[in-house]
Order: C-alpha cells, then structure tokens, then sequence
C-alpha cells in the first residue's frame, strides 16, 4: 500500500510500512537526507519538518499520518539559500558542524510563520526542542531576530 | 581494563607505511581523482591542486567537525599562494604520511592542534606554489623571477604580460619544490587574522552538507548493530529467526563487536534488530559500578604509585610544617560522554582485496590501519574519503564503528552502510574517564599560599589508545595541573588508575578535571583568607603577564565587584591551555527547583596570532556552552558494567534556554597560536562553581552541580 502525500510542494508518494517514521521514508525512500536522525525519541530535533505548516519531529511521526498532508523540509526553504533565515544563517555564521542546523531552520521558520517579532522567551519556547551539541545557540538566537526583521520589512 | 583485539599502535605503524604526498594524491576519491587521472589537474604539492580550467582546490588534512577548518586551513594556504578565499575550493585529505600532524604524529584531528600544527607548514605550502607558478612563467617568458609577481591566482609580468595560475601549474608541477620559499611578514596579511566567512555555511543551511549519514553508493544496503550492553562483551550465541523473516531483511550477522542486521532500509534493519535476541559473555566489565570507579580512583590516589608532573619546586614538606594554616580539599569529576549529534556510522564497501571506506572520521590513518588490521588487507588497498562530521569532541578519534561497518560489508559482499541508534552510541562511548584530585595548601598569616601540593587520579586515555607503557607520565592527564600562580614551593603528582571503564579524549581532555580543581581550590584559599577571588588570584601573577591581562580584561568586561541584583552571583577562572590564555567570569542565580541558571559568562582569550577571529569567537561560544552543561548536568554512571544513561533525557545536552549569555574580549597578539577549540570548555566548570559557592556559600566539589548536590552540599 503506498501513501501519497506532498513534499516541498511537488507530490510524492511512498511504499514503506505504514508505521514507518517519515523521516526515514524522506531519507531512504525519497533521497532527501537534508532531514536528519540524533535520537530517535523526539528530544534532539534534528528531525525536525513542517506537516501542514506545524513544526513536528519526523521520527515520531508514522508514514501513516502525512497521507494526503504537505510536508516541508530544509530542501524547501530554498535551494539557493535566499529564505531569509538562511540568508541570517549565514550573515552570522551560525552552523559549526552543521548536523542539528536543518532541524534548528525548520522550528525556526515554524516560529516566524506564526510570530514576525519573537522575543528571547519566544525564541526559547519554540527553539528549546531543538538540540545543538557544538552550542550554537548564541548566533542562532541573533540570526532567528535577524531574519524576522527582514521578514517585517517585506 | 578492556582490550581491543589489536593496539592502536600498530595500526599506526600500518597507516604510516602507507607512501604519501603525490602518489597519495592519485588515491582520491571523486571528481578531482579521476581529473588527475586524466592529467587536467596538476599537483605542485600535496596540499594545492590547480586544474587546466583555474580550479584551485585546497586540501585539509583536518576533519571539518564544525570547528571551522575547511575554512581556516585554507585561509593560510591561501594568504601564500596569493588568491582570495572565494577562488578555493576545499577537499578533505585523503590518508596519507604527508599529511600527518606533527604535533600529535598522526594524521589526527584533534588536541586543538590543527591551527597550531599548521601555522607554519600551509603558509609554506601555499608559499612554495606561489614560487613554483613564478618559476614557471618566468621560464615561460624567457624574464627573470624578480620581475614578476603572484596576485589573485594570475601571475604577472613586465609589459602585462600574465597568465592564469590554471595555465601555468601543469609546468610548475613538473618543477623542484623549493624547500624554504619566503613568507610574508605577518602585517602584510590580507587573509590571515581577518575575520572571514565559513565556507561550509551554504551547504549547512539547506540540507546539501554531506554527513556521513547521508552517504549513499549504488547499490547499498543498511546496517544497524547491537553490541554487548556490558562494553567489551562478546557474543555467545544469538536467535534472529524472526528477524530474517521480517520484510527487507538481508542478513543478521555476527560481527567482532556484536550482530549485525542488514536491511533494504535502515528502519527495517533497526526494527529487525528489535527482534534478535542476543546471549553475552559479559566479560570483566559487568561488575563496575559508578562507586567502584570514583572509590577506586580515590584509594588509588592515597596509595597509589606517583608520578611527577613536573620537578618539584622548593620544599612542600617543610613549607606546610610552617605555615599558618594548612587547607585541603578534594574534587572529583565524574565520566562524561562525548554524544555528538550524529550516531556513529560509516560506509563500507569490500571487494575482495580492495576496501572504499567513506565517512566522519578524526584519525583518517587510524581509520585505513585498523580495517587493514580487521580484514588482513593491504592499507594502500583501502581507500579513505572523509565527510563532514556531525560533530566529534573526541569520539570519532575511535575506529570501532569503521570497522564493524568493513566487517558487515565484506560479510554481505555489498557496499554497506553502518548507522548506529542514539541508545548504542550513548552506552558504547570511550567516555572521559572520572577523576579524582586532591588538593593541599599551607598559607602565610596574611592567607596567601607558600606551598600547594597538587594531586591527580584518573585513568590513562593514551594507555588504552596507543599503547603508553604503564607508570609513565601521560601527558594527556596532566594537562593545567600547574596553574600559573607564583608559589614558592610546589608538587605536582599524578597517579595513573585503570578502572576498567573503556575511556576516551574528550573535549579539554584532563584540562576539565585540572582546572576544575585548581581554580576551585584557589577561591576556597582566597574566601579562607577574607581576600577577593580576582585580587587574590591578581596577587599571585606577577611576572606572568599573558595571564594577568586576561584575567584582568575579563574582570573588567564582566564588571567584576560592580553590584549584581539580588539573588545573582560571580564566579570567576583562570587557566592556560593549547598555549591559550583564558579567564572566565560567570554570572549565575538558582532557578525556582534548585538547580543553577547560568546567565552569562565573560570570557577574555589571548590565543596568539588568529587565523579566523570569527571562528576563534564561535569556539569559545562553543566550549562554554559544552562546558556549561558538563558542570551543572552531566555524568554517565554504571550498574553492573551497563550505563545507565541512554538517550538526551538522562544525558540531556544544554538547551537553548539555558545558554547563557557569552561576551568575549579578544587579545591581539602576535604571539605563536594556541588552539580554541577545547580550553572554554574547561575553564567553564571552575567559573561556574565559583560563582555557585559565592551564591550559596555552599561548594560543591563533586560535579555536576545538580539542585540535589546542592542540596546535600
């Protein structure tokens, strides 16, 4: 039985078990390993997409539920790096090794969806699922303002 | 103490032996592999290729783990060969003897040595090519050297005459690589010490960055393993009759370490494994406890054979039988685990005598040696491309994950992708062993100390790695034992304790332990003295310039001594580390359930001449965030030789609402370079346990400084 869904916009469909984590069908069925695996558990987030614009952990997240859903990952915020968190990533340098930032981009970009203006206890509550063992946080917290002031502007 | 099957130190001898520099260079992976092959891409040495088309791309023989040196490597290449950063591309090394580390004598990436080890040795190399293109063109136009110039990758000559490097390097690779080129004065650089954008970022910041995870050969099949909860057991015998029924399974395999399943995807093998029942021999270590490790280590340090860290100065015994008033004190650091983000993993593909290993790795030799060991292969057999590393800290200097992914793959004659789940790399770490240090210092009548005898018990991470003789010093034990403090009569000791526990480096490595203990005893003498912990500290420093400045800059920057609302608190540290300076001043309150909130920390670093202050600036936020979660959260403990901690709940790295605030003030300095990427780290422990015990007036000396421990403090 294979499940069709949409990703980044474009349609997909996919042929793993039912109960198989999406992010594991985005990985190794669709190719898309921008999505990546830390924990297994939803407490790293380094899984983390957008289903129907809500912010999820993609390892918790059966194959089964996305059916007929739009998903978003990294790969969809831009190939060119214009979304304007990407631009505020690398105006700040933000990545070090790299590993959680496609997670850290999608909580983020959840977050601004919703709130063009967060403030540090917003950044917090929306970023504190999201796991960055080299500690980034720092610059992630200034590029996540950065970026929600150019969104402002547009 | 647990053995693996064959000492570290052959495989070194096994990676040496392999030739390097052009020869190796004809090895590499990839596009520029086959370029080479076709002679469109021409080498004048083993660190800069140039192509017919202009490419000019830089190789690092260090591993990109997120501490920047895809960026600064090339930078010193860069700011030789005359070319701006956005004309290079950047490779990994492939292994190789030309490109070992000189300070650590492997091709290792580790100990903060990278700029350090490279600061002379890049900028040579970029220098030499520089000369080389010259030479050529100089030949090529029938002009003597000196009227020519290299300048953003074209060389230039009288009547304007130039020529692209891209048209010049296939002659300038056919010529003597001058030994001893020129370099620049240091004010004439125009990249180096100028703050300068990473060039891994983009790919960072839209899913294209290539981890180990997401390698991916044709034909490829997926791999999950289990290993022995007690760490070093071995399998007895295993029932997989429902895994290999179960849908894309391949193989259920055992493999040296464990069983293997092998599946069509890696959720199906990691469901399989589910089912796999293992028997262990659980071996020697199913009998350690989290009580025998740290009482071991303590009974080793009051009668356990001493090693000197360094000649004793002056008399201790005699300078304690007369001082005022004799203090000791003893901390202890519990184990850590390193936990980068990304699983161990790594791709394997064996084809008879030939091995292609792809993967994050910080010991590409290690990685060639120890699969040429495991499979009784050739190390020049074995090719070696290096990913990205979803981070390292230590624990991807470990081959244990390269093998088993070599064994699974030559099992099942298919390219095989090994990745481990969250719960088997937190429970089979090579954790940073525990660590026990006991202090004791005579003081003057005026409090201030005339003899300090520093002592250590832990257990030898180069001992299990390469191989050290046992009852020898291991430097990687002693790191800032001894402080920069003038007292007159001084002993330094280490006792070296096997607990059986499987260690590993971790990010400061002893520094952590050293200087945890250190700064912590000197603000316990200072509050004994009635003295402020910056002025006492201050007192002491005379004629150590390098640490007086930092220490004062960060006290200023801070706005030590200036009031603080109430319920708040300063701490503040000091330690030299990689020949890096640094001071920290941390600023802390006790959140509503106990436990200690960090809300800034200060730090001031004089790390000599930097590379890529940006970079310098990310690493101390970097350690000073790692290290703010050793100190107030994390140990890894032991019951009947398993760990107990499995996932980021019971081992929960800090969050983003627990990251404090970092201010960081930069010395300039032309001074040799230090390394960054591990000293915050340790200076963050003291700073914090400072600022708690000036909150609460309570010390606490055993971390982490959890709201229990300060409970029961």
């Amino acid at each position: 039985m294979s499940v069709n869904f949409q990703v980044n916009g474009k349609p997909a469909q996919a042929n793993a078990e039912t109960d198989t984590p999406l992010l594991w069908v985005l990985r190794d069925e669709l190719g898309m390993t921008g999505t990546k695996f830390g924990c297994g558990a939803a407490l790293c987030g380094a899984c983390t997409v957008h289903v129907n614009g809500e912010a999820v952990r993609s390892c918790q997240t059966p194959l089964s539920t996305v059916s007929g859903k739009k998903v978003a990952t990294v790969e969809g915020l831009s190939k060119n790096n214009t979304h304007p968190l990407q631009v505020a990533w690398i105006k700040h340098d933000v990545p070090q090794c790299g590993y959680c930032q496609s997670g850290q981009l999608m909580s983020a970009a959840a977050l601004l969806a919703k709130n063009k203006n967060p403030s540090d206890a917003d950044i917090d509550n929306a970023m504190s699922g999201n796991i960055c063992r080299c500690g980034t946080y720092p610059r992630i917290r200034a590029a996540i303002k950065d970026a929600a002031a150019t969104m402002r502007k547009a | 103490m647990i053995k693996t099957p064959t000492s570290r130190r052959s495989f070194l001898k096994a990676g040496t032996a392999v030739s390097g520099g052009l020869l190796m260079a004809v090895n590499l992976p990839g596009t520029l592999g086959q370029a080479m092959a076709a002679g469109t891409v021409h080498t004048p040495n083993a660190w800069v290729h140039i192509a017919d088309d202009n490419t000019i791309t830089i190789l690092s023989a260090h591993s990109e783990m997120g501490q920047g040196v895809h960026t600064s490597m090339p930078m010193l290449v860069a700011e030789e060969l005359n070319v701006e950063m956005n004309q290079i591309k950047v490779t990994d090394a492939p292994p190789g003897a030309v490109y070992v580390n000189a300070l650590l004598g492997a091709q290792i990436t580790g100990g903060s040595t990278s700029v350090r080890g490279s600061w002379e040795k890049l900028r040579i190399a970029g220098a030499q090519v520089r000369e080389m293109l010259i030479s050529a063109a100089a030949a090529q136009w029938n002009v003597d050297r000196s009227q020519l110039k290299a300048d953003k990758g074209m060389v230039l000559g009288p009547n304007g005459k130039k020529a692209t490097y891209g048209s010049l390097a296939a002659a300038a690779a056919k010529l003597p690589v001058p030994e001893k080129p020129a370099l620049k004065d240091p004010k004439d650089f125009r990249i180096v010490g100028k703050r300068t954008k990473r060039v891994d970022t983009p790919a960072k910041t839209n899913g294209t960055a290539e981890f180990g995870i997401d390698v991916t050969l044709p034909g490829m099949v997926y791999a999950t393993v289990q290993q022995c909860p007690v760490i070093g057991g071995k399998v007895k015998s295993f029932d997989a009759a429902q895994a290999k029924g179960m849908p894309g399974v391949q193989a259920v395999v055992q493999i040296s370490d464990g069983v293997a399943v092998v599946a069509d995807s890696w959720w199906r093998a990691k469901k399989a494994m589910e089912t796999v029942k293992v028997q262990w021999d659980e071996g020697a270590g199913s009998t350690l406890s989290t009580a025998s490790i740290i009482n071991g280590t303590r009974d080793a340090a009051k009668s356990g054979k001493v090693i000197e860290i360094t000649k004793p100065q002056g008399d201790v015994a005699a300078a304690l039988k007369g001082a005022a008033k004799v203090i000791e004190a003893e901390y202890v650091s519990p184990m850590q685990s390193h936990s980068p983000l990304e699983p161990m993993n790594f791709t394997a593909h064996v084809q008879g005598e030939k091995v292609l290993l792809i993967g994050p790795t910080q010991f590409q030799q290690g990685a060639q040696g120890a699969v040429a060991a495991a499979l009784k292969v050739k190390p020049e057999d074995i090719t070696l491309k290096t990913t990205f590393l979803g981070g390292g800290f230590g624990r991807r200097l470990e081959l244990d994950f390269v093998v088993q992914a070599a064994e699974i793959s030559k099992a099942v004659n298919k390219p095989v992708k090994l990745l481990w789940t969250r719960e088997e790399d937190m429970m089979h770490d090579y954790y940073r062993p525990a660590g026990v240090n006991q202090l004791k210092a005579g003081v003057d009548a005026n409090g201030m100390p005339v003899a300090l005898h520093f002592k250590v018990a832990s257990q030898s991470v180069t001992q299990r790695a390469f191989g050290l003789p046992k009852e020898t010093l291991d430097p990687f034990m002693a790191e800032a034992a001894v402080a920069g403090y003038n007292i007159p009569n001084t002993k330094h000791d280490l006792v070296i304790h096997d607990t059986g526990v499987r260690v590993g480096y971790w990010r400061a490595v002893s520094h952590s332990m050293n200087a945890f203990a250190n700064e912590s005893f000197i603000d316990e003498l200072a509050k004994a003295a009635g003295q402020d912990p910056y002025a006492y500290r201050m007192k002491m420093l005379s004629g150590k310039p390098r640490y007086a400045n930092v220490l004062k800059l960060a006290a200023e920057k801070a706005g030590w001594g200036k009031p603080l609302p109430a319920g708040r608190a300063r701490g503040i540290a000091l330690m030299e580390g990689y020949d890096s300076y640094l001071a920290e001043v941390a600023e802390v309150s006790l959140n509503k359930d106990g436990s200690v909130r960090v809300h800034k920390v200060t730090v001031a670093a004089d790390v000599g001449h930097m590379v890529n202050p940006d970079t310098v600036e990310a690493q101390l936020q970097s350690s000073i965030v790692f290290g703010v979660g050793a100190v107030l959260k994390h140990q890894i403990t032991m019951a009947n030789g398993r760990v107990q901690e499995t996932n980021y709940n019971s081992y929960e790295p800090v969050r983003m609402h627990e990251s404090p605030q970092i201010d960081i003030v930069l010395v300039k300095s032309t001074e040799k370079p230090g390394g960054i990427g591990e000293p915050g780290t340790a200076v963050a422990a003291p700073a914090i346990a400072n600022a708690v015990a000036a909150l609460t007036g309570k010390r606490v000396r055993s971390l982490p400084i959890t709201a229990d421990a300060l409970r029961t403090a």
